[in-house]
């Protein structure tokens, strides 16, 4: 095998590769609060005790755990057009599938976070004059968000490495900057390796940042 | 006008009832001490107190405000009705002096500095004012238990709940957690405990409510009560409990 990656100056990564990267930085980050946001709201209509809530949530959660990702953004990129009347662009439909689809995994998360806390909490909460509201975003949330910050950012890992997926509405990503880079100077193969190696780093490293956090946030009791 | 008065309250969990028509009254600057063996629906009872337990049948007043009715702005009434956990519920993520502003700030709405020199003047007064900055994992759980007090304090509460507050506690911390609460009675707080401290009820109840099997079994003066308990049930309990 006759690899040569001597074509990949700084230059190059940069008009190519670039633009990719931020996109797939931009993506990961938006649909992370996003999807940390809603699914907290899904958590909390799950566990509510009205079914009207709980009910909604616990089937578009469901649903979305059931569906494989690439066909959840295939589907949004291809109806949005359908129902709206015009295109909305592959990265901001990107952006979008993204939110909603991380937040059905984050909503599972927050649920076993905000179970995690003791009833007593709440009960002192309320006791202590607070509504719902203040109960939650006060006791109950912040509690089970640094119960949960690991975990959280485990599936943020994962949000990462999925947004590649984005290539099946070719929004222009990581791989993306990569792969237009490859065809051009006709080194695919290289391209694909030193993808691979960058997609692996920062998974990597991002993992050891959790385990590193595991140990220091957690709550002395 | 009793400051607490609950008539004829009765609970269900599914088909088995953990309140039968309980009926009782607290007067303001009383103190009654509510005992009786485990399960026998005294945490139930006192949780109706301030609506935390919802019950069925009968009616709760504080105040003259009725707990169980829907149009009851309940955590108004609560932010008044001081309580206080058998396991203290101190917040864990949030130091000793943001559990005692916390409320104060957010439900009763007052200014950081108003909060923060009650909070502090109440630890003071609980012995705790070098633990200000510490969190409560850091504490013992004498001292969380009186934090928790100095917390309920802070809101200014017009009467005081305590749910076996001492039920959890290292037998060389109990007598901290009482003292505050012998204090607090003696200075004419309205107060309904839980407990199975006899001292303490001994010292300073008013009355004493015996309870078994989700009923009001007894309620009696204090000296009648460990003079001469009325009902068998009773007499058991006292002889098991005193003599040991």
């Amino acid at each position: 095998m006759n690899l040569d990656f001597a074509f990949l100056t700084p230059q190059v990564l940069s008009s190519y590769v670039l633009k990719g990267f931020a996109f797939s930085l931009q993506l990961t980050l938006v649909a992370m609060l996003g999807g940390i946001a809603l699914g907290t709201v899904l958590a909390l209509m799950r566990l509510s005790s009205k079914s009207w809530l709980a009910l909604p949530a616990a089937a578009y959660v469901n649903t979305m755990r059931s569906i494989p990702l690439v066909m959840v953004i295939l589907w949004f990129f291809l109806l949005i057009p359908l129902v709206t009347g015009r295109p909305l662009g592959a990265e901001m439909s990107a952006v979008i599938t993204f939110t909603l689809f991380e937040a059905a995994y984050y909503s599972e998360i927050m649920r076993a976070g905000i179970q995690s806390i003791p009833r007593g909490q709440v009960a002192a909460g309320y006791a202590l004059g607070m509504t719902y509201g203040q109960t939650m975003g006060l006791v109950v949330l912040p509690q089970a968000f640094r119960n949960m910050l690991p975990v959280l950012l485990t599936q943020t890992i994962i949000l990462f490495q999925d947004t590649s997926l984005v290539y099946a509405i070719g929004a222009y990503d990581l791989l993306k900057g990569f792969e237009v880079a490859g065809k051009n100077f006709n080194r695919p193969v290289e391209t694909y390796l030193v993808a691979a190696v960058i997609y692996f780093v920062i998974s990597f490293s991002l993992s050891m940042l959790v385990r590193k956090l595991q140990q220091r946030i957690a709550i002395i009791r | 006008m009793p400051m607490i008065e609950m008539k004829n309250v009765s609970k269900w969990y599914g088909a088995f009832q953990v309140l039968a028509d309980c009926s009782t009254q607290v007067e303001k600057g009383e103190v009654i001490v509510v005992c009786g063996p485990s399960g026998s629906g005294k945490s139930t009872l006192i949780k109706c107190v301030n609506g935390l337990e919802p019950f069925q049948q009968g009616e709760v007043r504080v105040n003259g405000i009725s707990v169980g009715d829907p149009k009851t702005d309940l955590p108004k009434l609560r932010a008044h009705v001081g309580m206080v956990f058998q396991h203290f519920e101190l917040f864990p993520h949030m130091s000793i002096t943001e559990n005692l502003v916390i409320a104060q700030i957010k439900v009763l709405g007052r200014g950081k500095d108003e909060a923060r020199e009650r909070g502090l003047k109440l630890l003071d007064r609980v012995g705790l004012r070098a633990q200000a900055d510490k969190f409560p994992g850091q504490l013992s759980g004498g001292q969380q238990q009186r934090v928790a007090i100095a917390r309920a304090l802070a809101m200014d509460p017009i009467c005081m709940l305590f749910d076996e507050p001492t039920s959890a506690l290292d037998p060389e911390m109990i007598n901290e957690v009482l003292d505050v609460m012998v204090e607090l009675a003696q200075e004419g707080m309205t107060m309904m405990v839980v407990t199975h401290e006899m001292g303490f009820a001994r010292k300073v109840a008013h009355r004493v409510v015996f309870m078994d099997q989700g009923r009001i079994v007894e309620d009696d003066l204090k000296d009648a009560f460990f003079g001469s308990p009325r009902s068998e049930r009773a007499q058991q309990f006292l002889s098991k409990i005193l003599h040991h």
